[in-house]
């Protein structure tokens, strides 16, 4: 059991924070220990170096040389059809979750507490079974 | 707006004394790393009084530009000659860095001189900032950068942003 993630070149990585926070990059280079050379684009963030504490390692890498350019990278990117298995990860469903909640206008906000409630009564009543069946036992 | 934990700026400055009579002056070009115009300038005096016979009220600034970085996504390594005072004396040193632009790098050479040897920005002179290639850099720290399949894994990792669980029931867990 040891690390799978590394920080690689063809690493792709979340932007935790910054001013790209949200966006997968790719390290293409490595700088040093704190920091990469990290290039977007198909997630739109241009080349440029960023510190490691912002960036979050994806299980996802792709076929890049040291230092490709950017047409590069977006070719192999695209070949590994990053961004379309990223947004089949729990990781981003969980992010966009996220998201959605804090849009929610207020009506939003009552049908999910609505639906919550009625998920609530449904679990409540198949407890409510299972108690009696211990009873009786 | 001028910040001092900044990067630094490269100037191009370049003065020549002013002559009494009308001959011809030398002309006297420097590179200068400084976080504005006025500080560049400043350092310029200083250190063209050093080196030349010259003093801010007997020249003139003939021009300064303001350098910007050539290859901004290239990685490079420096090789930077540094002049300090420690508290005891007058040293030289040959430090490198890696980095992506020269003003990126000699900001890390102030910074790690402050780091290593408690110098000062005022105590620190710059003599010398060239890109060195890769199989001639001398630093093994440097050095080990050199490696096209290199990768390592970010071993326990502490994420100190994390603002939304601040007490948490359990340890969170520090691993990838």
């Amino acid at each position: 059991m040891g690390f799978t993630r590394f920080v690689e070149i063809g690493r792709v990585a979340y932007v935790a924070f910054g001013p790209d926070e949200g966006k997968l990059v790719a390290i293409v280079d490595i700088i040093d220990q704190s920091r990469v050379l990290a290039d977007g684009p198909c997630s739109g963030v241009a080349r440029k170096a960023i510190n490691l504490k912002q960036l979050h390692l994806t299980k996802f890498t792709i076929q890049i040389a040291p230092s490709s350019r950017s047409g590069a990278v977006r070719k192999a990117w695209e070949k590994a059809e990053v961004s379309k298995k990223w947004e089949e990860t729990t990781w981003a469903k969980k992010l966009e979750a996220r998201k959605k909640r804090t849009q929610l206008n207020d009506f939003d906000r009552f049908k999910l507490m609505k639906a919550k409630q009625a998920r609530n009564r449904l679990i409540t009543i198949q407890a409510g079974k299972l108690r009696k069946q211990l009873k009786a036992n | 707006m001028r910040f001092k934990c900044a990067e630094l700026k490269e100037y191009q400055i370049v003065g020549k004394p002013l002559s009494k009579t009308n001959e011809k002056t030398p002309i006297y070009k420097m590179r200068i790393f400084a976080p504005d115009e006025i500080v560049a300038k400043s350092r310029f005096w200083y250190f063209l009084r050093q080196l030349k016979k010259v003093r801010k009220v007997n020249g003139e600034i003939l021009r300064m530009t303001l350098v910007s970085n050539s290859s901004p996504t290239k990685i490079k390594n420096f090789g930077i000659w540094v002049r300090y005072d420690s508290r005891s004396g007058s040293h030289n040193m040959y430090r490198e860095y890696r980095d992506v632009s020269t003003t990126g790098a000699v900001t890390q050479c102030y910074r790690d001189m402050a780091a290593r040897h408690r110098a000062r920005a005022h105590s620190i002179q710059i003599m010398k900032v060239e890109e060195v290639k890769a199989g001639d850099c001398k630093r093994p720290i440097i050095k080990q950068m050199h490696n096209s399949t290199l990768k390592f894994p970010l071993p326990h990792r502490i994420l100190k942003y994390n603002k939304k669980s601040i007490f948490v029931a359990e340890r969170p867990s520090t691993m990838q």
